[in-house]
């Protein structure tokens, strides 16, 4: 028997710059990685959905504010509530946050400056379809490029979050003022997940670090298997 | 009708714009206090009085506006 290629989509926002490095990553893991434009209302019949990173609309108002009225994003957040799979990387993380899919907001680093860096980040939770391939506790190299990363909940959600374990991803060291060091999390029912390290960039030894490829390719299996046992 | 919506960073959450600025006025020799940075968004609104676009521009504020996690508003009309 052959082994199916999961079908997943990238949405590409005007302003998105990190579309083609997604679709190439997720190619590279196997995945039949399609582009959705935008202004598409039909998400067509995909397995898992990435928001790549970016500018999109500019970050007019505040980051990924506008990008959630984009038709796609209907079709996305319908996606999301049937129980399929999204990952947001960066402005994907910060869309998903504005559109109310994930907890939280992004905001501007406390230091004001854009970082552009490798961050080692260590793995809290193994137990998601974004970090399966991972080990409890290891520590990833990946990626950040973002001048708005700065993650913050209030004291009761915060609170709520950590109850529910929906925090997955921390920095190992201080990276852009991040409330406890967040760099990534999983909505309540842990199928929408955002980080604002770039596993995109992080999917061969030549870029520097493969890390960005146990993400990747967790997501890429977590999708097979629901192309092999549909919902 | 014209509305005009002040929105703020709220109270304790930090404002790291508002401390360079208030930072940078310092070295001018201005001897500000806490200076706290947020944004003005003028519009035109169209609504027969002006209860109603008090309404209409607090859901724009809740919808898009401002971000209450971390942001509160005002609207005046004029």
């Amino acid at each position: 028997m052959t082994v199916p290629q999961p079908k997943i989509g990238v949405i590409r926002f005007p302003g998105a710059c990190d579309d083609r490095d997604a679709l190439w990553a997720l190619a590279a893991l196997d995945a039949d990685a399609v582009f959705i434009r935008h202004t598409d209302t039909d998400i067509g019949g995909v397995d898992a959905v990435v928001l790549p990173g970016g500018f999109s609309y500019g970050d007019y108002l505040r980051c990924g504010a506008l990008a959630r009225f984009a038709p796609a994003m209907e079709a996305v957040a319908g996606f999301a509530a049937e129980g399929g799979l999204v990952l947001g990387i960066c402005n994907g993380f910060q869309i998903l946050c504005e559109a109310g899919l994930l907890p939280g907001v992004l905001r501007r680093n406390e230091s004001l400056s854009f970082v552009c860096r490798d961050v080692p980040l260590v793995v809290d939770r193994v137990d998601t379809p974004f970090t399966s391939r991972c080990s409890p506790g290891q520590t990833l190299t990946i990626p950040v490029k973002h001048g708005e990363g700065n993650w913050f909940a209030d004291d009761d959600l915060y609170a709520e979050l950590e109850a529910r374990r929906q925090i997955v991803l921390r920095y190992a060291e201080p990276v852009n003022g991040s409330r406890n060091d967040v760099a990534g999390v999983v909505n309540e029912h842990g199928n929408v997940m955002g980080l604002m390290p770039h596993p995109e960039h992080a999917v061969d030894p030549l870029l520097g670090s493969a890390d960005g490829a146990l993400i990747l390719s967790s997501l890429v299996e977590a999708a097979r298997e629901r192309v092999l046992t549909p919902a | 009708m014209r509305a005009t919506v002040l929105v703020r960073p709220k109270e304790g959450i930090l404002d790291p714009q508002g401390q360079a600025v208030e930072s940078s006025l310092r070295q001018l020799g201005f001897p500000v206090g806490e200076a706290r940075i947020g944004r003005v968004v003028d519009l035109e609104v169209e609504a027969t009085d002006a209860a109603a676009a008090l309404a209409e521009v607090e859901r724009m504020c809740e919808q898009l506006l401002a971000n209450p996690l971390i942001e509160s508003y005002e609207i005046e009309l004029a």
